[in-house]
């Protein structure tokens, strides 16, 4: 048992790591063409996808810079805050709770159109109807932390959580055992989460790498010039 | 005074005869490709109609172009702000059918159709999902030669204070052609609502293009073009757009629609303009200013100061005598019969288009043909003036007028010249024009040689950095992944998502069911 948990939690992450980041780079650098958001909104352009679009992505946003910031702020920062640890979790359970159910909802729509729409369906690749159905794998296995957690509201569980993501990105060696005997359905939503990061340069998902802030201070018209002697 | 060159192009729709010629050479090259069947580069539609997309022209649906609403110049769509907020779902984005469902035919059908009582027909199948469509509801031109009824074709943008309803009746109808291409705008809406900034112009010929590599598929282009000339690939995720044919150009060859037009309508050639008037002449308040503001960016090739400050911005000799040629600059700016396509997007577009003169309305009524003096009343044509002015200058009458009297006169005096035997010049000085202007004229509109019509300097390679020799033999022209082997290796999946680029995977067709024991199948 320790030892699939040091190999799932220990070293299994760095693999995923290493992956999404190398992966990531080579196809940037490889092959941009295939570097796209893959809409398939003008194949089917209804009211149905514009909801289900954005209440998706609103949710999913939420949710990653909530676990950002959830896992990785140390523990001294928001209790010299004056936040405890119990009432972070609750924190974690309301705000994850909303924007897991806002997300469940337009996942649940774009699910439905990627899976009955024909024209979706048979232009779309198999690894858009994979990432598509693990993104709400992962989703409903967070969702299902909620009543788990309620169980134990003094924040202890969330202290070992995070003490193994913290460990992690520091590279300590123990970081696995942190977790050693926590709930499996943490363990499963952790084990999806990496497993996002592994595929992740192999789907359409590396377009949140090109989130276009940059637009907001350019310039309205761009003009090359060719380069001359 | 900041002076660039574009490639600029005048289309005379005096002679259009909607051949479709243009579109098809023009498709056959650039979109045959799997994800671009619906697009055409160029397409020809007949006016008055609703065009391709469905009603493109309409603004107020689709939110392309620019707009001064609030006192500064920002797309119609929104600030930048306001666009990224729409980014996750494009409220704008036009869809599919709103083009046309793309199919192809069941050929093999015709071949291998078992014995019946009824000639085999090769049905139409989705090029989407490969499943049949019994029925194809629309299509690129599905309004040719007026095709349709009167009451579905007048939504035509284009009927804006026009009495139209007197048009549906068969003996006022009217007709007329309109090839479109993208525009090469100065002002274009598409590059300024690109999160990605992957659309640009370029500096040394005008020529606005897509950057595959740095296109990441938001979309945002498609809807800010208001001439719906952006277009997106759904298999590439990429959007797509007409490239002025650019590997042609460089090399002094027109564009294929150009170089294939039949009717000889097309012409190219080198205009110079002032890159800082842009700006201010896109801002001007009242839309009906914006013909004469855009026509104020434009500079004299024969003006030394111009051709001083262009040597300055390293304009290359050959590109200036191209600019003193240019057919385009004739016709646009010294003759002014040429117009933009509605200036009022505020894009300044890059494209020409000769007014169509049309039959004498009143003809019908034998021998009452009004005219001022020799040339007959411009207002007796049978398109409107209005509806022309609408599409071509914001609503403003007075210019269209003045280039279909040119044009009138050029044929009256023409006519009295080679008919009669006795020359009328008098005729030409109530238009403003003299002899020696009007032989030029006659010369580029109506011969219209091919030397007349394409005047294009080549891209002076060897001015640019790179080293041309080291191309030689290199990579050229491609779309995508082309040259690069991702897509192409040795195994049949590419990990990064791409597709096989040497040939067509998809859709593969449906079987068409044969039914047994039906009528029509019969045995």
């Amino acid at each position: 048992m320790t030892y699939i948990n040091e190999l799932l939690f220990g070293v299994f992450p760095y693999i995923a790591g290493a992956v999404f980041l190398l992966g990531s780079l080579v196809r940037f650098d490889k092959s941009q063409y295939t570097w796209r958001t893959g809409s398939s909104q003008m194949l089917s352009n209804d009211r149905k996808f514009i909801i289900g679009n954005n209440l998706f992505h609103i949710g999913v946003i939420a949710l990653f810079f909530g676990h950002l910031f959830g896992l990785l702020t140390p523990t001294a920062v928001y209790t010299s805050l004056g936040m405890s640890t119990g009432t972070k979790q609750l924190v974690a359970i309301v705000a994850g709770g909303i924007f897991g159910l806002i997300c469940l909802v337009g996942i649940a729509i774009l699910a439905y159109r990627r899976t009955t729409d024909p024209r979706v369906r048979r232009t779309g690749g198999q690894m858009d109807m994979f990432i598509l159905y693990l993104l709400f794998a992962q989703l409903l296995t967070g969702l299902l932390t909620i009543p788990v957690s309620t169980g134990h509201l003094d924040g202890e569980v969330m202290l070992q959580i995070t003490g193994w993501a913290q460990s992690l990105v520091t590279f300590r060696p123990d970081a696995a055992s942190y977790i050693m005997d926590i709930h499996w359905i943490y363990k499963l939503h952790m084990f999806l989460g990496m497993i996002m990061f592994l595929i992740f340069p192999f789907t359409r998902l590396v377009h949140i790498w090109s989130l276009p802030l940059g637009y907001v201070t350019r310039a309205y018209q761009v003009v090359r010039k060719r380069p001359v002697v | 005074m900041k002076v660039r060159a574009q490639i600029g192009k005048v289309l005379n729709l005096d002679k259009c005869i909607g051949c479709h010629t243009c579109s098809v050479t023009c498709k056959n090259v650039w979109t045959s490709r799997e994800g671009m069947e619906y697009a055409w580069f160029n397409n020809v539609e007949t006016k008055p109609g609703i065009g391709y997309p469905k009603d493109w022209e309409n603004q107020e649906r689709w939110n392309g172009g620019w707009s001064m609403k609030s006192g500064k110049l920002k797309p119609k769509a929104g600030g930048k702000w306001r666009l990224l907020a729409k980014i996750f779902a494009n409220p704008d984005l036009p869809g599919i059918d709103e083009y046309y469902e793309p199919f192809n035919y069941d050929y093999q059908r015709l071949h291998n159709a078992p014995d019946s009582r009824h000639q085999p027909v090769a049905k139409p199948f989705s090029a989407l999902t490969g499943q049949p469509m019994d029925k194809i509801e629309w299509g690129p031109n599905w309004e040719e030669i007026l095709g349709g009824e009167f009451e579905k074709r007048s939504r035509d943008y284009n009927f804006a204070n026009v009495q139209k309803e007197i048009y549906g009746q068969f003996e006022n109808t009217f007709m007329m052609y309109l090839p479109r291409l993208c525009e090469h705008c100065l002002n274009p809406t598409c590059v300024a609502s690109c999160p990605s900034g992957a659309i640009y112009k370029r500096e040394e010929d005008g020529i606005v293009l897509i950057d595959q590599d740095k296109c990441r598929g938001w979309r945002m282009c498609i809807s800010g073009c208001p001439y719906k000339k952006i277009y997106y690939n759904w298999q590439a995720g990429k959007s797509e757009k007409c490239t002025f044919c650019f590997p042609r150009i460089e090399v002094g060859q027109p564009t294929v629609c150009s170089e294939t037009c039949v009717g000889r309508i097309r012409y190219l050639g080198v205009i110079l303009y002032d890159a800082d008037r842009i700006k201010e002449a896109a801002s001007v308040a009242s839309e009906q200013e914006l013909y004469e503001e855009q026509m104020r960016v434009f500079l004299d090739p024969h003006d030394p100061e111009v051709i001083k400050a262009a040597r300055e911005e390293g304009i290359p000799d050959e590109w200036l005598e191209a600019a003193k040629r240019s057919p385009v600059y004739k016709m646009a700016m010294k003759w002014r019969v040429a117009f933009p396509l509605h200036p009022e997007y505020r894009t300044l577009p890059m494209v020409w288009y000769i007014p169509p003169l049309s039959p004498i309305q009143a003809a019908a009524d034998a021998g009452a043909i009004e005219s001022d003096g020799l040339i007959p009343q411009v207002r007796n044509l049978r398109i409107p003036v209005k509806y022309l002015a609408n599409l071509l200058t914001a609503g403003d009458e007075r210019p269209i007028v003045r280039a279909l009297e040119r044009m009138l006169a050029m044929r009256r005096f023409k006519r009295s010249q080679t008919i009669e035997g006795k020359p009328e010049p008098e005729l030409l000085s109530q238009v403003g024009l003299d002899e020696e202007t009007v032989e030029d004229m006659y010369k580029i509109m109506a011969l219209a040689d091919y030397d007349d019509r394409f005047d294009i300097p080549t891209a002076k390679r060897e001015l640019s950095l790179e080293d041309p020799y080291g191309e030689r033999s290199g990579c050229g022209f491609s779309f995508g992944d082309g040259c690069h082997t991702t897509s192409g290796g040795a195994t049949r999946t590419d990990i990064f998502g791409g597709k096989p680029s040497r040939r067509r995977g998809f859709p593969a067709r449906v079987e068409f069911k044969v039914r047994k024991n039906t009528e029509t199948e019969g045995e």
